[in-house]
C-alpha cells in the first residue's frame, strides 16, 4: 500500500522525465505514456479494492510525521476518482495517438500530458491543503502548455483568458491558505478538521466561502464559469476531451472534500450551495441551447452538469452525496466520450459547426451509435447511466424536501434532451453534407485507434448503467465516509 | 547582429567559472544551510545566460554540447527516480537516508541521498532556464518547438 499510494503521482513524473529526452522518438514516447498510464490505472484499481475493504490509508511523505509533514491519503472517494481519471487519461492518450493533431505534431505532448496526470493524481491523493495548491499548480502549468499547443491565434487568445483567470484563482487560494494557517496553525486536512471546529462561527463561514470561490472558479460554478466555454474548444480535440472530463471535476472533488471534511455541520452553506447549483444548471443549459457548434454546446453542458454534482453536495445527506459521487463517475465517462465523438465527427466531416455538416449517420453509422448512447445518457434517458445518477439525486432531493431544486433539475434535463436533439438532427440526420472531400480523413490505423478508444468509453458508460446497483452501494459507502469523517482523521493523525 | 562588447566578453569569461563553482557549492551546502538545488541551478543558469548575452546562442550551444531538453530530462528523471527508489526498500516516498564518515584531508563528510534529489532539481532548473533563454533570444525564423527544442512539425 505504501508503494501503491505514491505510484500515481511519481510514475508519470518519471515518465515525463524520460519522455522529454526522447523528443524525436515518437514511438518510444507513445510506449512510455501508454505503459505508465496502464500501470497507474492498475494500481488505482488495486487501491480501490483494498480501501473499500480496509478503510482509508495514509502515507507520510519523507517519513515526516503528520500533521507536520505532507500526508498522502486514499479513501473511497479519492480511490474512485483516481480510477475513473486514470482510465480516461489512458483512453484519451490512445485516441490522441490516432488523432492527426497535437500529439503527432509536438514532441512536448507526451511529457506535458504525463505531468498533467501526475498533478490530477496528486490533487486526489493529497491530505494537505497546501499540497493541494501545489497539485493545482502542477495541473495548471501542464494545461497552459496543452491548451495552446499548436500556437494558433485563437488558441493563444483564449489561452490567455484561461491563464489569467486561473492565476487570479490561485492567488485567492494562496491568500485563503494564509488566512487558514493564521487562524489554525496547520494546513493538514485531518488536523484542520479538528482545529477549525474551535474557531468562531464568523471566521469559519468566511473561510468556507473563500474556499468555495477558489474551487468554484476551477469547477466552473455559476457566476465564475464564463472562462470555460470559450477556452476549452480551441485546444486540440483530445486535450479538450480530457480537460472537459477531468479538470473541472478536480475542482468539484476539492469542493466536496473541503466542505465535508473541514467544516462542521452547523456552518455548512447548504442553502447557498443549492442556490448556486440551481443557477449553474439553468444558465449552463441555456448557454448550450444558444450555441451552434458541437464542441461549444458540449462545453456549456459541462457547466450545467456541474450543477447536479453541487446539488448532491448541497443536500448534505448520505443519499445526496452518494448521488453526487455516482453522478461524477458517470459524468466523467460520458462527457469525455461525447467530446471524443465530436472529434471523430470533425475528422470525418471536416467541421463541428452544425450549420456546415449533416448526414453523418449515413456516412458513418458507427459514429451515430457512439454519439447516441452518451448523448441519451447525458440527458438522463433510461436505461442509461445518466438516468440512474439523476434518479438518485432527485430521490435524495425529495427526501430532503428541497422541491425547488428537484424541479430545476428535471427542467434542465428536458432542455438537455432538446440541445442533444439539436446536434442529432442537424449533424447526424439528413443528406450527407461535409466540409472535407476526403483529404482530411485520417489513416486507417489512426481511425481504428480513435474509434476503439471512444467505443471503450461508451462501453464503460453502459457498464455503469448495468452495474448501477453495486456502484450505487459503493457510492453510499463513500458518502458515509464523507459524512462520518472520524476514520479518515484517525488514519491520518493516528489514534 | 550587434557587435560584441569587449568589456562584457572579457568579464563574462572570468565570472562564468566562479559562478559555476559557486552554484556547485550552493548545491552541496543546501542540506543544512541556505542553498540547495534550486538556488544552485539558478546561479548556474544565470552564468550560462551571461554567455548567451556576451556571444551568440549558437556559440553557447556549441560550448555546452548538449540540448537544454536533455538537461531537463536528466534532471526530472533523476529527481523522480530518487523519489520512487525508497519504495523499493519498503520505505515511504521521498524518504532519505544519510551516512557520516570521515575522510582524510576533508574531515567529516555528511552524505545524504537527498543530495541526489537536489542534483535532479539543479539540472531541471538549468535545463528549463536555458530553454527559456533560447526561446526568447533565438532567431524568430528558426522554427523550433517552444518546449522541447525539437523541430515543430505541427506548424508547417
Amino acid at each position: 500500500m505504501n508503494t501503491l499510494i505514491a505510484l500515481p503521482v511519481m510514475l508519470p513524473l518519471l515518465g515525463a522525465g524520460v519522455a522529454v529526452g526522447l523528443v524525436h522518438r515518437r514511438v518510444a514516447q507513445r510506449l512510455i505514456s501508454v505503459m505508465i498510464l496502464s500501470v497507474v490505472t492498475l494500481s488505482s484499481v488495486v487501491m480501490l479494492i483494498r480501501v473499500d475493504h480496509d478503510g482509508p490509508f495514509s502515507v507520510q511523505v519523507g517519513d515526516w510525521a503528520s500533521p507536520i509533514g505532507i500526508s498522502l491519503v486514499v479513501d473511497r472517494f479519492a480511490a474512485i476518482m483516481l480510477v475513473v481519471a486514470s482510465v480516461m487519461l489512458l483512453a484519451v492518450v490512445v485516441f490522441a495517438i490516432g488523432h492527426p493533431g497535437a500529439e503527432s505534431g509536438h514532441g512536448s505532448f507526451h511529457p506535458v500530458y504525463l505531468i498533467l496526470a501526475a498533478g490530477i493524481a496528486m490533487a486526489f491523493l493529497t491530505g494537505d491543503l497546501f499540497n493541494l495548491f501545489v497539485a493545482f499548480e502542477v495541473t495548471l502549468m501542464a494545461s497552459y502548455v496543452l491548451i495552446t499547443l499548436g500556437g494558433r491565434l485563437d488558441q493563444v487568445r483564449n489561452g490567455m483568458t484561461y491563464i489569467v483567470i486561473n492565476l487570479i484563482a490561485s492567488t485567492v487560494f494562496l491568500i485563503s491558505l494564509a488566512f487558514i494557517y493564521a487562524a489554525t496553525g496547520t494546513v493538514n486536512l485531518a488536523d484542520l478538521h479538528v482545529k477549525i471546529a474551535d474557531l468562531p462561527d464568523g471566521v469559519r463561514s468566511g473561510l468556507a466561502v473563500l474556499l468555495m470561490v477558489v474551487f468554484g472558479v476551477k469547477a466552473a460554478l455559476f457566476p465564475l464559469f464564463f472562462w470555460l466555454p470559450d477556452s476549452y474548444p480551441t485546444a486540440s480535440l483530445p486535450i479538450t476531451a480530457v480537460f472537459a472530463g477531468l479538470l473541472t471535476k478536480v475542482g468539484v472533488y476539492a469542493i466536496i472534500r473541503s466542505q465535508t471534511l473541514l467544516f462542521p455541520i452547523d456552518t455548512r452553506p447548504g442553502g447557498l450551495l443549492l442556490l448556486i447549483a440551481g443557477l449553474t444548471m439553468v444558465v449552463g443549459v441555456l448557454g448550450a441551447i444558444s450555441r451552434n457548434d458541437m464542441k461549444r454546446i458540449l462545453s456549456f453542458h459541462i457547466v450545467s452538469q456541474i450543477g447536479y454534482m453541487m446539488m448532491g453536495l448541497g443536500l448534505f445527506t448520505i443519499a445526496g452525496l452518494a448521488g453526487a459521487v455516482f453522478y461524477i463517475v458517470h459524468h466523467i465517462v460520458v462527457k469525455t466520450s461525447l467530446f471524443l465523438v465530436a472529434g471523430l465527427v470533425e475528422q470525418r466531416a471536416g467541421s463541428s459547426e452544425l450549420a456546415r455538416i449533416s448526414g453523418v449517420a449515413r456516412l458513418e453509422p458507427l459514429l451515430a451509435v457512439l454519439f447516441l448512447v452518451p448523448a441519451l445518457s447525458l440527458a438522463g434517458i433510461p436505461p442509461f447511466s445518466g438516468f440512474v445518477a439523476k434518479l438518485a439525486l432527485v430521490e435524495a432531493g425529495l427526501s430532503s424536501q428541497e422541491y425547488l431544486i428537484v424541479v430545476a433539475s428535471l427542467v434542465v434535463s428536458l432542455l438537455t434532451i432538446y440541445s442533444m436533439n439539436k446536434i442529432w438532427s442537424n449533424a447526424f440526420w439528413g443528406r450527407i453534407v461535409t466540409e472535407s472531400n476526403g483529404s482530411l480523413a485520417p489513416a486507417r490505423s489512426g481511425w481504428v485507434l480513435m474509434t476503439g478508444a471512444t467505443a471503450t468509453l461508451v462501453a464503460i458508460s453502459i457498464a455503469i448503467a448495468v452495474w448501477a446497483g453495486p456502484l450505487y452501494a459503493f457510492s453510499q459507502r463513500t458518502a458515509g465516509d464523507l459524512i462520518e469523517t472520524h476514520t479518515y482523521v484517525e488514519r491520518v493523525l493516528g489514534p | 547582429m550587434i557587435g560584441r562588447s569587449l568589456i562584457l566578453d572579457t568579464t563574462v569569461r572570468f565570472v562564468f567559472d566562479a559562478a559555476v563553482v559557486l552554484s556547485v557549492y550552493l548545491l552541496f551546502s543546501g542540506h543544512n544551510q541556505p542553498g540547495g538545488g534550486f538556488v544552485g541551478g539558478l546561479v548556474a543558469a544565470s552564468a550560462i545566460a551571461l554567455r548567451y548575452i556576451a556571444s551568440e546562442s549558437d556559440d553557447v550551444r556549441f560550448i555546452l554540447g548538449i540540448r537544454p531538453a536533455t538537461v531537463l530530462s536528466m534532471g526530472l528523471t533523476l529527481a523522480a527516480a530518487t523519489s520512487i527508489a525508497p519504495l523499493l526498500f519498503g520505505l515511504g516516498p521521498l524518504d532519505h537516508q544519510s551516512v557520516e564518515w570521515s575522510v582524510q584531508v576533508l574531515g567529516a563528510v555528511h552524505l545524504s541521498t537527498a543530495t541526489v534529489f537536489d542534483t535532479g532539481v539543479y539540472l531541471i532548473v538549468i535545463g528549463l532556464l536555458l530553454r527559456i533563454v533560447e526561446a526568447l533570444g533565438d532567431d524568430p525564423d528558426d522554427v523550433t518547438d517552444p518546449v522541447t527544442g525539437g523541430p515543430d512539425e505541427g506548424r508547417s
